[in-house]
């Protein structure tokens, strides 16, 4: 573990001095401060549910969809995490989805689900490559080369389009569109998830907090596509390469003092083009993961690739976070999706959330912080009280207004690699 | 994060050097974008010639069409709004700040401009005002929003109004669908209701009477085109002849330096993102007062993210940024006749895509060279007189 020399190995317990909070948090260390905020959301949720007869809110078709959905936002910021440990941000990742989209689609009709994975992989890899010769090699600004790289992967997925699918020739397939990939096979879990299926006979029991779980539980696990299992894998796997391995550490260090890491005999600009190429490639795969089972569509990613920025800022710059950033966008969007009145029990959710900071902020003493979270905690409760339902419209951007009210506010907490976004230049120290 | 701001990064003026240094510098400035079309071609070319086509027959197709009267007249009026848009993007360029809102920007201010104008009777000059005033109003409040994130809570303003895009269309959805339209009989395009005369923009059709051309039929001059020169002048004016743009310069190439020399680049900051918003603003106003009259589905989207391209085009200057928009606008107009020689019209998003990726990198590679030679020179000149 890698926890700077500070007081005790091990959280305390649930509320911590503010003081020690920031710097402390390791990966894995806190875990069980993760389990205990996992556990602490079912119990809100499971109350929301009961409180606002909300059922699809820990519904086991809400939790795998929002599953299915997570997958493309969490492997884009998969893509942005490898960049930016390297020190290279990555806006192009959006570009880089589409190509994985139209790839992925293209040869997954012609030839098979798993070939059309492997062309999405690549062809989001190209993108990265593309932004690594740029940016590595000519020292472009990151932020312009990756704008250029979503204008260039959007157009020539519309021009190959037009190329290959405006004739009429393939099946169901149309200028801005692509013919159906066949999915990829679903398993799920024996015994618990499938057969008996015991948690399944638990979320029809109804009963408070055990059906609950077992309806979110039973989501994750029913059904689930061979390819979800691999992009969730790819998160551990993610967090032991680069924080396992000596491979992992020379990445960072090239993300966090690149001169540093240089004079060390660290290949900066090697392990900086590999970075960014497999940035690429998990944008691919996640582009990949939109249409297998579905067809590529113009405008399908709808800034998946941002989001996937947003969910690596959310997360501070960690597999974990990411995924958990990864996972909220996902929940919203499925809730939408499925059932737009199970969203005005977010509304009472985010009510009792904002009850539960004031009582921390309280213990902390920090009375503006508490007086604001309970206004806005009232005003959410009105909100709930007052509508039958929210518009689906609103409903969209909720995880992104949340994602910038955790931006506000713990923007000072949050920690990106030192060398992030800075061009590096060998010999030039500036 | 390095400025791309042409301010600190520009060739430097021709070093010292005895003999050829002005025509190197010459040489130096006009490679970078010549190096960029040359290159942008022969991926086009590649392209094309992958999906089975001529290349030069289709270059001279659209050349051929893109010269006719009316194509040129559609050019300068698409133009005007992809100005506009480079014109946001590169006010904050100037101070190193991405204002990747400029999408949200201006949709939240065309549908907020445009139920505004319709609620109101007013006379002629002073509706218009009033549209163009809430426009920016609108604007600059939503890129307000990013400013104080930044400057209060510290949030990089690239993510803000990246998520703020998504917002802004979200809302624009929301209040479109159930409070600000009109239902159209027989048509299922919900849009605002329309703009009484008193606010549509006048053409300039007279004026391209005045130069002897007929325009053609059902094709105008947009009017909109005077804003946009209007502010490109603005723009120029602040940039090179204001102690705001100065201090915008300094703040953006070195943070410390102007804050130690007394510019409050908090300030600065607000006051940048608050001019990009309100810029942005304008960018839909060109179809609200002179196409559409109201704000609609089919309200034309992705003028902020082709914005930003424009900008980096251009090289955050004004003139720059009017060559860039009139190119992307030639681009898309002139392939729109493809369609009719049976190639993919969208070519002309992979010529708009390349053409920025490879102005982008040259730029930056031909800096580094006149940087090497400049620091070469002074080399020489002080080895040349020791001390």
């Amino acid at each position: 573990m890698t926890a700077p020399a500070g007081p005790g190995p091990a959280a305390p317990g649930l509320v911590e001095p503010a003081a020690q909070a920031a710097p402390r948090r390791s990966p894995l260390g806190g875990w069980q401060r993760v389990v205990a905020v996992a556990l602490g959301l079912l119990v809100l949720l499971s109350l929301v549910r009961v409180l606002s007869g909300a059922d699809e809110l820990t519904s086991s078709g809400t939790s795998g969809a929002a599953l299915r959905l997570a997958v493309p936002i969490g492997l884009a910021a998969l893509g942005g995490l490898w960049a930016e440990r390297a020190g290279v941000v990555n806006i192009g990742l959006e570009g880089m989805l589409i190509l994985g989209t139209w790839f992925g689609a293209y040869v997954g009709f012609e030839v098979g689900p798993w070939a059309g994975v492997l062309a999405g992989v690549a062809a989001g890899a190209v993108g990265g490559l593309l932004h690594a010769i740029a940016t590595v090699t000519f020292g472009v600004d990151h932020v312009v080369s990756g704008v250029a790289i979503n204008l260039l992967g959007g157009g020539v997925a519309q021009y190959l389009s037009q190329v290959a699918y405006a004739d009429g020739q393939v099946p169901g397939a149309g200028p801005t569109q692509s013919a159906v990939v066949e999915p990829i096979a679903d398993v799920s879990l024996p015994v618990l998830s499938s057969g008996p299926d015991l948690l399944g006979r638990l979320e029809d029991a109804g009963l408070f907090l055990l059906s609950d779980a077992a309806g979110l539980l039973g989501g994750l696990t029913r059904g689930v596509s061979l390819l979800t299992i691999l992009a969730v894998l790819l998160v551990p796997l993610s967090f032991f390469v680069l924080w396992g391995t000596a491979f992992g550490l020379r990445l960072r260090s090239v993300g966090e003092n690149p001169v540093a890491a240089d004079s060390l005999g660290v290949p900066v600009y090697r392990l900086k083009y590999a970075a960014v190429v497999a940035s690429g490639a998990f944008a691919g795969l996640g582009g990949a993961a939109l249409v297998v089972g579905s067809i590529y569509r113009e405008g399908q990613t709808a800034g998946r690739g941002f989001i996937g920025l947003a969910a690596v800022i959310f997360g501070n710059w960690r597999p974990g976070g990411l995924a958990a950033g990864a996972g909220l966008f996902g929940y919203a969007d499925a809730l939408q999706l499925r059932a737009g009145n199970a969203v005005r029990g977010l509304l009472l959710l985010v009510a009792l959330l904002l009850v539960v900071v004031a009582v921390v902020q309280l213990l902390r003493r920090r009375l503006p912080m508490v007086v604001a979270a309970l206004v806005v905690a009232a005003a959410f409760a009105l909100w709930y009280a007052a509508v039958d339902t929210v518009p689906s419209q609103l409903v969209g951007f909720t995880p992104h207004i949340v994602t910038l009210v955790v931006l506000a506010v713990a923007s000072q907490r949050l920690r990106p690699p030192a060398a992030d976004g800075q061009p590096y230049r060998r010999g030039q120290q500036s | 994060m390095s400025t791309t701001t042409d301010a600190p990064t520009a060739p430097p003026e021709p070093a010292p050097r005895a003999q050829g240094g002005a025509l190197r510098g010459v040489l130096l400035a006009v490679a970078a974008p010549v190096v960029a079309g040359v290159f942008a071609l022969l991926v086009s070319s590649l392209a094309l010639l992958a999906s089975g086509n001529a290349p030069l027959e289709v270059y001279a197709t659209m050349l051929e069409d893109g010269t006719e009267l009316r194509s040129i007249l559609i050019t300068v009026n698409n133009a005007v709004p992809l100005y506009l848009a480079g014109v946001a993007v590169a006010i904050g360029f100037r101070m190193s700040l991405f204002n990747i809102g400029v999408e949200g920007q201006y949709s939240l201010a065309a549908l907020l401009a445009a139920s505004a104008g319709a609620a109101v009777e007013l006379p002629l000059v002073l509706h218009l005002a009033f549209v163009l005033l809430v426009a920016v109003a609108v604007g600059a409040a939503w890129a307000g929003v990013a400013a104080v994130l930044k400057v209060t809570r510290g949030v990089s303003e690239v993510i803000s109004t990246i998520l703020l895009n998504v917002v802004a269309a979200g809302i624009a959805a929301y209040l479109l669908a159930e409070h600000l339209q009109e239902r159209v009989e027989g048509s299922n395009n919900s849009r605002t209701p329309l703009l009484p005369d008193s606010a549509h923009f006048p053409t300039l059709d007279p004026l391209v009477r005045a130069l002897g051309l007929e325009p053609p039929q059902g094709t105008r001059l947009g009017g909109f085109l005077v804003v946009a020169i209007a502010v490109g002048i603005g723009y120029w004016v602040l940039i090179s002849r204001s102690r705001f743009g100065f201090e915008v310069k300094a703040a953006g190439t070195n943070p410390f330096a102007a804050m130690a020399s007394g510019v409050d680049t908090r300030r600065t900051t607000v006051l940048t993102l608050l001019l990009s918003g309100g810029v942005a603003g304008l960018v839909g106003l060109a179809q609200v007062l002179g196409t559409s009259f109201s704000y609609g589905l089919s309200f034309t989207a992705g003028l902020g993210f082709t914005g930003i391209g424009v900008a980096l085009l251009g090289r955050n200057s004004p003139v720059g940024i009017a060559f860039a928009a009139l190119l992307f606008s030639f681009l898309e107009r002139s392939s729109s006749t493809l369609q009719f020689i049976d190639v993919p019209t969208e070519i002309y998003v992979i010529m708009q895509g390349s053409i920025v990726l490879s102005v982008v990198v040259a730029y930056e590679a031909v800096r580094r060279v006149a940087a090497t030679s400049a620091e070469r020179a002074v080399r020489r000149a002080t080895d040349r007189s020791p001390a």
